[in-house]
C-alpha cells in the first residue's frame, strides 16, 4: 500500500512538472493499424515520455454512464468511474525493460497491479520475463485496455467465466518471429493461481474470477504448485491472427503445514482467439472462446459445474473516416458484440435435463473516435440470463455510455 | 459532417432521457410468486429488503457452511420463492412410527448429501426407511401462521362424525426450547399445533427457519447450537437478527394471486372442486386471528388448505414419518400458487411432497386414504369436467 502511494505521489510529480514545460513531453503515437499480435499489447500503449529521461507513462479512464434494468427492475441512472489505469515503463538498459499497469477500480476503492514485469531480451525468440505477469489465456486477458474496444463493458466471458484481467505473481519465456506475411509469437509462464474459493463462493456456482479476492496469491500460492499459462499465436497479413492458449494446475489447498487435507484437484483452461480485419470492407472481428474443465468434488453435487465454456465475438465496421468536428482522423462505428456463457455445462442425474446457468447477450453500439486513442460509445444490451434449474431467464436490458480514452 | 455527428448526438441524449422505456418489462403481479404483500409500513418494506438479502446469501465454508449441508442458500431450494425441483429435493430418513427416529446418531432425520472437501457426506442408513421432500413455495405463509388454533381445531374431525371418510388431524407436539407459543396457542398435554412442513412439524416460521439454517446448510444460530457433523455445539455462525428478517420476509411475502378468474371454465371448476369433496382437506377460505402485523390481521385469504394430517393411502405411504404423524400421514399442502409452480420448477411441474407427480391430474390420481372418495369422483368426472377442474387449479 505504502509503495502504491509512493508511486503515485512520484506519477504526480512528475506530471506537474512535466506541465510546467510542456515542449518536453514526447507523445508516442501507437499507429494501431500496424499489425502486431495480442502479446504486445503491454508495449503498444501511448506513452508520454520526458525528454531524455528512460521513464515514459501513459494509462487510461474509463467513464460510464448508465440505465440498465432487469425484470422490469431498474437501478435508475447510474454514473460509474470504472477505472483508471497507469502504466510506467522504464528502459533499464539495452534490452532490459521494466513494464508496469497499476489499476484503481470503483473510485479507488479497489488498487491493483494488473502488471509489473521485467523482461529481459537475450533473442527476439527468447525473452525472460518476471513479475506480476498477466497470464495469457485467450486474447481478452493481456489486452484489456478500454479505449481499444467498442463497449462499456468487458466481454462477460472474460470477467465472469474467466477473471480478467487475470495476473499472478510468476517468470515466463516469450518471443516472436516474422517471415513475409506471417508473425509467430509463443508465451510460456509459471505462476501462482488459483484457490478452493472457485468452487466455495458467494456465487453459489464454479467461478474462476473469485480467486482474484485472494490477494494472497502474489505472495503465496494456495496449491503449493505452479499454474502454468501457454499460448501460441500465428498472424498472418490477410487472414488475421488466430491464438491457441492454455491454463491448467492443482487449484486446491490440498496440503497444508504438511498435512494432508485432501485429494489434489486440477483445473485445465483452453481458449481460442482470433482477430481480423477484412481488407475489402474494413470491417473489424475479434473474438474468444474458451472451454473450462474443473475438478470438483463428488461430495459437491451438480450446484458446482466441471464444465463451462463461453466466448465473444465483436464486430466492428466503421461507416465514416474523414474529418469530423474538427478532428482530422475521426471515426464513426456501427459495432456489435455477442457473447455467450454457459457456467454449468451438462445435464441433471435427477431428471436427464439440461443444467442452466447461462447467458446470452447482444449488443449493438454506435461508437465515436476522434482519434484512436479516444472512444465515445453508446451501448443497448439485451441480455438472457437462466438459473440453474432452467426456469425462464431474468431479462436485462438497457443503455450505457461511456467515455474511455489513454492519456 | 458535422449535422450527422450533431444528430448522433441528438439520439443519444434522446435515448438517455427516455430509457426508463428500454429496460424490459416487469411481469404481472400476478404471474409471478415473489414480492411483498400491498401495504405493509415502511420499515416492514425496510425489513422485508433486508431478510429477502439473507434470503439469497450465499454461505461459504469461511462463513460457517457445512461440514455437512444440503447447499448453500435458502434461495437455491426456493427459487423464486417457489417450488423446488428434484436437484433440489431433500432427504429424510430414520423414523418408521411415533416411538421416535431410531438413526438420530447416524445423521438422522435428515440426510446432509453434501460435504465439504475432506468430509464424507452422509449415506442412508442399512434398514432405515427414508422419503423424499421437495421444497414447497414459501408464498402467504404469513396468513397461513396467524390462523388460530380454535380455527385449526374446528376443521379437525379425528373421528369422522360427519362420516364423509375424511377425518383430519392437528400435529400435536411439544415445543422446541427457543419456540414461544402464540398469546392465543391452545395446549394439550403440554403439546401444541404444528403447521408448518410436510408432516406439520415446524410450529412457526421461526421453527421452520432455524430448522433450515442449521440442517439445510449446516449453519448454527443461537437458537440452535448444535452442529449437524459433530453433535456438539459451536458458536452461532448467523446473527438473531438475520434470522429475524428473515422470518420478516417470509410473513410478509404476498400470497399468489389468482389468476383467469372470469373464465367460465374456471367458475365451473372452481364449483366442481367443491363437489367432489377436495375442498374438505384443501379448504378455500381461511382467516387470520389477531397479528401484529397490520396486513395481517384478522384477514380473509384462500389458501386451499386446512393445516391437518390426512391419511393420503398407501401409494403416498413412504414409510418414513415425523413427530406423531402417521407414515401415510401428510399436511394438506396450500394450492394457491399451484399453477404458477413450473415457473420456478424449470418448466415442468414436479407435485406431492417428493415431486412424484409431473402433472395436476398425476397429483390427484395419486391420492388415496381418506382422500380416496374425493380421487373416484375425480375419475368419474367427464373430459370436459375434468378439464375445467384442472383448468380452476391452474388459475390460482
Ligand atoms: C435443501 C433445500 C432447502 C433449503 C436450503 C431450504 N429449504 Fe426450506 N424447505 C425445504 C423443504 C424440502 C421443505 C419442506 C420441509 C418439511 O416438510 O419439513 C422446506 C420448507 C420450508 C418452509 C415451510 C413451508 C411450508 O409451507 O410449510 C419454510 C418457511 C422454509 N422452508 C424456509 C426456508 C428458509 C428460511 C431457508 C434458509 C434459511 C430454507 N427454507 C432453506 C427445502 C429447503
Ligand atoms: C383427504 C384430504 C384431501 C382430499 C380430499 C384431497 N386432497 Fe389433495 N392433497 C392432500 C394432501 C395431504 C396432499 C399432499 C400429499 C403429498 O404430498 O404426498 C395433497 C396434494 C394435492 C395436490 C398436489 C399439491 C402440491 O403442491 O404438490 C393437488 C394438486 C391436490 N392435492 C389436488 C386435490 C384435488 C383436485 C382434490 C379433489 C379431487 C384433492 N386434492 C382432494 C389432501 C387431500
Amino acid at each position: 500500500m505504502k509503495h502504491i502511494v509512493i508511486v503515485i505521489l512520484l506519477l504526480i510529480s512528475t506530471l506537474s512538472f512535466a506541465q510546467v514545460d510542456t515542449t518536453l513531453l514526447k507523445r508516442q503515437q501507437v499507429d494501431s493499424t500496424k499489425q502486431q499480435l495480442n502479446m504486445d499489447a503491454v508495449y503498444n500503449r501511448p506513452f508520454l515520455s520526458f525528454g531524455k529521461l528512460p521513464v515514459s507513462v501513459g494509462g487510461y479512464a474509463e467513464v460510464n454512464w448508465q440505465h440498465i434494468g432487469t425484470d422490469g427492475v431498474s437501478e435508475g441512472h447510474q454514473f460509474q468511474m470504472r477505472r483508471m489505469t497507469l502504466f510506467v515503463a522504464s528502459s533499464i538498459s539495452k534490452k532490459i525493460k521494466f513494464l508496469s499497469e497499476i489499476e484503481f477500480e470503483e473510485g479507488g476503492k479497489e488498487i491493483a497491479i494488473e502488471f509489473a514485469s521485467l523482461d529481459v531480451e537475450f533473442h527476439p525468440l527468447f525473452n525472460l520475463r518476471g513479475g506480476i505477469i498477466m497470464n495469457p489465456i485467450g486474447a481478452f486477458n493481456q489486452n484489456h485496455d478500454g479505449p481499444k474496444w467498442e463497449f462499456t463493458d468487458r466481454p462477460i466471458a472474460a470477467t465472469q467465466m474467466l477473471p480478467a484481467t487475470w495476473s499472478n505473481a510468476g517468470f515466463g519465456l516469450f518471443g516472436k518471429t516474422y517471415k513475409n506475411n506471417w508473425m509467430f509469437g509463443y508465451e510460456l509462464y509459471l505462476s501462482s493461481g488459483f484457490d478452493d474459493a472457485i468452487i466455495d463462493n458467494e456465487e453459489g456456482k464454479t467461478f474462476l474470477p473469485e480467486s482474484k479476492e485472494n490477494a494472497e496469491r502474489f505472495v503465496e500460492s494456495a496449491s503449493g504448485t505452479p499454474l502454468t499459462t501457454a499460448k501460441i499465436a500465428i498472424r498472418n497479413k490477410k487472414f488475421g491472427e488466430i491464438g491457441l492458449s492454455y491454463m491448467g494446475g492443482i487449484y486446491n489447498t490440498f496440503q497444508d503445514d504438511g498435512i494432508v487435507l485432501n485429494e489434489k484437484r486440477r483445473l485445465n483452461v483452453f481458449a481460442i482467439d482470433y482477430n481480423t480485419t477484412l481488407t475489402k470492407i474494413n470491417t473489424f472481428i475479434t473474438g474468444e472462446w474458451v472451454w473450462i474443465n474443473v475438478d470438483t468434488p463428488e461430495t459437491y453435487t451438480q450446484q458446482y459445474g466441471d464444465k463451462q465454456y463461453g466466448g465473444f465475438l465483436d464486430i466492428v465496421h466503421p461507416v465514416l473516416k474523414q474529418k469530423m468536428l474538427g478532428w482530422d482522423n475521426a471515426t464513426l462505428n456501427l459495432a456489435c458484440r455477442l457473447e455467450y456463457v454457459d457456467w454449468n455445462v451438462g445435464t441433471f442425474n435427477e431428471t436427464g435435463d439440461n443444467i442452466g446457468d447461462e447467458l446470452c447477450s447482444i449488443m449493438p453500439a454506435i461508437t465515436f473516435r476522434p482519434t484512436q486513442q479516444t472512444v465515445f460509445r453508446l451501448n443497448y444490451r439485451i441480455q438472457r440470463q437462466t438459473d440453474i434449474l432452467n426456469n425462464a431467464p431474468a431479462k436485462l436490458g438497457g443503455f450505457s455510455f461511456g467515455i474511455s480514452t489513454y492519456f | 459532417m458535422k449535422i450527422r455527428f450533431f444528430f448522433y448526438k441528438v439520439i443519444c441524449i434522446i435515448t438517455m432521457a427516455s430509457c426508463d422505456n428500454f429496460v424490459p418489462i416487469l411481469s404481472e403481479n400476478e404471474e409471478v410468486l415473489d414480492g411483498e404483500m400491498v401495504g405493509l409500513t415502511l420499515a416492514q418494506q425496510a425489513e422485508f429488503l433486508r431478510g429477502d438479502e439473507a434470503f439469497g446469501e450465499v454461505f461459504t465454508s469461511s462463513k460457517g457452511l457445512g461440514p455437512l449441508f444440503n447447499t448453500n442458500s435458502c434461495i437455491s431450494c426456493h427459487a423464486g420463492d417457489g417450488k423446488g425441483h428434484p436437484f433440489t429435493t431433500l432427504t429424510r430418513f430414520g423414523q418408521s412410527d411415533n416411538s421416535g427416529n431410531q438413526f438420530l446418531n447416524v445423521g438422522g432425520p435428515q440426510l446432509q448429501h453434501r460435504a465439504l472437501p475432506g468430509y464424507q457426506p452422509e449415506n442412508i442408513p442399512n434398514g432405515a426407511t427414508f422419503s423424499k421432500f421437495t421444497p414447497p413455495a414459501v408464498t402467504g405463509l404469513g396468513f397461513l401462521q396467524y390462523v388460530t388454533d380454535e380455527d385449526i381445531l374446528a376443521m379437525a374431525d379425528p373421528n369422522d362424525t360427519d362420516g364423509d371418510g375424511i377425518s383430519g388431524v392437528p400435529h400435536w407436539l411439544p415445543l422446541k426450547d427457543f419456540v414461544i407459543p402464540a398469546s392465543n396457542a391452545i395446549s394439550q398435554n403440554g403439546m401444541y399445533i404444528h403447521r408448518f412442513g410436510k408432516k406439520a412439524v415446524a410450529y412457526d416460521l421461526l421453527d421452520q427457519t432455524v430448522g433450515a439454517y442449521n440442517e439445510d446448510m449446516g449453519i448454527t444460530s443461537t437458537f440452535n447450537l448444535i452442529d449437524t457433523y459433530s453433535g456438539l455445539s459451536i458458536d452461532p455462525e448467523v446473527s438473531d437478527n438475520t434470522i429475524r428478517d428473515v422470518v420478516a420476509y417470509l410473513q410478509t411475502l404476498k400470497a399468489p394471486v389468482p389468476r383467469n378468474q372470469n373464465d367460465p371454465k374456471v367458475i365451473n371448476g372452481k364449483s366442481l372442486f367443491s363437489q367432489i369433496n377436495c375442498a374438505s382437506c384443501h379448504t378455500p377460505t381461511l382467516s387470520t386471528g389477531y397479528s401484529p402485523i397490520e396486513t395481517l390481521s384478522f384477514k380473509e385469504f384462500n389458501p386451499y388448505t386446512d393445516l391437518l394430517l390426512h391419511d393420503m393411502g398407501g401409494d403416498l405411504d413412504d414409510g418414513y414419518t415425523e413427530g406423531n404423524a402417521l407414515t401415510s400421514e401428510w399436511r394438506t399442502p396450500p394450492l394457491w400458487g399451484l399453477g404458477l409452480s413450473e415457473s420456478t420448477q424449470g418448466g415442468q411441474y414436479f407435485l406431492l411432497h417428493d415431486g412424484r407427480a409431473g402433472s395436476i391430474s398425476e397429483a390427484i390420481l395419486l391420492h388415496g386414504g381418506e382422500a380416496e372418495n374425493s380421487k373416484n369422483q375425480f375419475v368419474n368426472l367427464s373430459e370436459n369436467e375434468k378439464e375445467d377442474l384442472i383448468k380452476f387449479l391452474e388459475s390460482l
